[in-house]
């Protein structure tokens, strides 16, 4: 009855091609992007935006750049962590070596330096696939983290060798470091978030996204139907890997404040592979599906007890905690093996001829 | 000149002036690349029987060493709490096939392979909860295994063989013999083989994929068993043996991902090769810890030429 789409006539291609052909898709997306900008921040304490609203942003900006990947192009990756990586050491240099430059303009732009180490490490996606190539892109995922500890430039020959987010200001309100406010973080994560989403669902709908997804399908038939497989692979391999850098810049600048090199170690990625898959390869919104859950989960699993009243030791809450979120994820996959996405697209279908079973 | 001769001349002169250490550098290269081997043994196996890429054997590896030490501290006797455990890795194999993968059967290969990753963290959680955190001791001497040491005296120089290395190499070179033999000879094994080959063809002559799939998640979990009790006789039993799952990973990219043979062969160069790379290229010149991806890049190195591994089977596509 909410999605009845009759009377919604499509006169021309271009309105039947728009990107929200139902106009309840449209409002939907008006209701969620107002709650974004406008109602969260207004309701949200600095707890909230500190353990949940800005970290679902960033998870979910960095699992989009995976899923352009993984699930557009179909070149499986585990090494996003380190590109991650990239992108925040990227920006950390940047930031120290032209202090008077925006920070905002800094993040987007260390994502080009992962970017450029993504398409180096997708070489040898032209030759190897499938699960060699998950277990090559591991091998990006060692080096950089060992380099990452090893090259003291990176970190400006910090004792520590971890690097430390300075107090960045832009037109006078502290964006970055210490005396930042959480709320103009959660700002800047947004609005970055809001423009590369747009970018990228516009662009896995254009002429390079259906490479893409040909080249997933099948890469040899791709190949035949005159598809360049070296340039689709590889603008997987950089526009992924720009997206994940930039991701990876926010974690650190607008989130973490500070890193470690073994911060954007293997568990790194492996969480947001997690969110790709559970949210739905292939697919935009299924991103940040996957983010709310896996972000909120232990959230929501480290207040049940207490709201309870049930004192439970941190130790093993956490434990609890891995074996939980462990056990969801089989409990997903088999109940929607192709994600959150597509349980939500199920939903959809169903609305839009409620009552009727047909 | 002088980084020239620091990587082509100087590693070689050392590896001439002492080939004691040499031997030593080897010796200790082959003892882990034997244990690198038998995980990816295991993998190899479940990879050949059901396609699936079974992210979880290094943590079986931990979860087998765990309940054995568990148990033993439990005041169970060192050879029950053997036999224990091997009933424990049986029940998670039935459990495993029976929770996880029955639901999953026909799924694609991703899909499965992140249900491994999510048997994974579980474990981890309930393994925490069960035996804690802490490094634990392994039962060696209670398991009757020697824990001296030989004293050779190769070209004059020093060249020391641990006994639990020996074992190691002997107890690991017994279970492929067996585990081939099982492979080759038996009714079980050739079932095995014969659902490696085609699943539906195997179905249609009787073989059941519910047991076979136990079977082999069981012969994994004997493989992560006397994997833990070697390993941990050298470094103690705790999750951050974990790490060494993922040193056989590219032990299965250079030997391949269906192929026995490539794994221990794969596994043994790795071994050996990583920590000559170590002592005489990596601590010298590049500040050390290379461990970590020296393996990685060399599997990387060899994939380029041969896609499928050095003993895959050769990947035929057709559109």
């Amino acid at each position: 009855m909410l999605y009845r789409t009759a009377g919604q006539f499509k006169t021309s291609y271009r309105a039947d091609q728009a990107l929200f052909p139902i106009k309840q898709d449209a409002f939907l997306l008006g209701v969620i992007l107002i709650c974004a900008w406008v109602v969260f921040p207004l309701t949200a304490s600095e707890f909230t935006f500190q353990t949940i609203l800005t970290p679902i942003l960033i998870y979910s900006l960095a699992a989009l750049g995976l899923n352009i990947l993984t699930g557009f192009a179909g070149q499986l990756s585990l090494g996003t962590g380190a590109f991650m990586g990239v992108g925040a050491y990227a920006c950390y240099k940047m930031i120290t070596l032209m202090p008077w430059m925006n920070p905002v303009i800094a993040i987007l732009l260390s994502g080009v330096f992962s970017a450029g180490v993504g398409v180096m490490f997708g070489i040898p996606s032209l030759r190897i696939k499938g699960f060699y190539l998950a277990i090559a892109t591991l091998a990006a995922q060692f080096f950089l983290v060992w380099l990452f500890e090893k090259w003291a430039w990176l970190y400006n020959y910090n004792a520590s060798g971890a690097i430390q987010v300075p107090n960045l200001d832009m037109f006078g309100l502290y964006v970055a470091g210490p005396q930042a406010s959480s709320m103009t973080q959660y700002y800047v994560v947004l609005f970055i978030v809001t423009l590369l989403t747009y970018l990228c669902i516009n662009l896995t709908r254009g002429n390079l996204g259906r490479t893409w997804k040909a080249t997933r399908d099948m890469d040899i038939a791709a190949e035949l139907i005159g598809i360049n497989l070296m340039k689709s692979k590889l603008t997987a391999f950089a526009v992924s890997s720009y997206v994940v850098g930039v991701a990876g810049a926010l974690f650190v600048f607008m989130w973490r404040g500070a890193a470690e090199p073994n911060l954007f170690d293997i568990p790194l990625s492996f969480r947001v592979l997690f969110i790709a898959i559970i949210g739905g390869l292939g697919s935009i919104m299924g991103n940040y599906l996957g983010a709310i859950l896996i972000v909120g989960l232990p959230v929501v699993l480290n207040t049940v007890p207490s709201a309870l009243g049930i004192h439970v030791e941190s130790a093993l809450l956490e434990h609890l905690n891995i074996m939980i979120v462990g056990s969801l994820i089989i409990f997903f996959l088999i109940i929607e093996p192709h994600g959150l996405n597509q349980l939500w697209r199920l939903i959809r279908e169903k609305l839009t001829i409620w009552p009727f079973p047909h | 000149m002088e980084i020239l001769n620091k990587i082509f001349v100087a590693p070689f002169a050392d590896m001439i002036a002492a080939p004691d250490f040499l031997m030593q550098v080897l010796w200790e290269g082959l003892v882990s690349g034997v244990l690198y081997a038998l995980i990816a043994l295991g993998f190899v196996l479940i990879f050949r029987s059901s396609r699936i890429f079974n992210f979880a054997q290094g943590i079986m590896v931990v979860f087998a060493a765990l309940t054995l030490v568990g148990l033993h501290e439990m005041g169970v006797p060192a050879w029950i709490a053997v036999a224990l455990t091997l009933a424990v890795m049986f029940g998670l194999a039935v459990s495993i096939e029976r929770i996880v993968l029955r639901p999953l059967v026909g799924q694609p290969d991703i899909i499965l392979f992140m249900a491994t990753i999510g048997i994974t963290l579980f474990l981890i959680g309930f393994g925490e909860i069960i035996f804690g955190g802490e490094n634990k001791l392994m039962i060696t001497s209670e398991l009757g295994i020697p824990t001296g040491d030989f004293v050779l005296e190769p070209f004059g120089g020093l060249l020391i063989l641990q006994h639990i290395d020996i074992t190691a190499v002997l107890v690991a070179a017994a279970l492929v013999v067996s585990l081939l033999v099982f492979l080759n000879k038996t009714r079980m094994g050739r079932a095995i083989r014969a659902l490696g080959d085609d699943h539906q063809a195997a179905l249609s002559v009787g073989i059941s994929l519910q047991t076979i799939w136990v079977l082999v998640w069981f012969i994994a979990g004997i493989i992560a068993l006397v994997t833990g009790i070697a390993w941990g006789s050298r470094a103690g039993v705790s999750f951050a043996l974990e790490v060494i799952a993922y040193k056989a990973l590219p032990v299965l990219m250079l030997g391949g991902l269906e192929s026995i043979t490539g794994a221990i062969i794969g596994g043994l160069m790795i071994g050996m090769l990583e920590k000559m790379f170590e002592i005489y290229w990596g601590a010298p010149l590049l500040g050390g810890n290379t461990e970590s991806w020296f393996a990685y890049v060399l599997a990387l190195v060899v994939l380029l030429f041969r896609p499928q591994g050095l003993f895959g089977e050769k990947i035929i596509e057709r559109v």
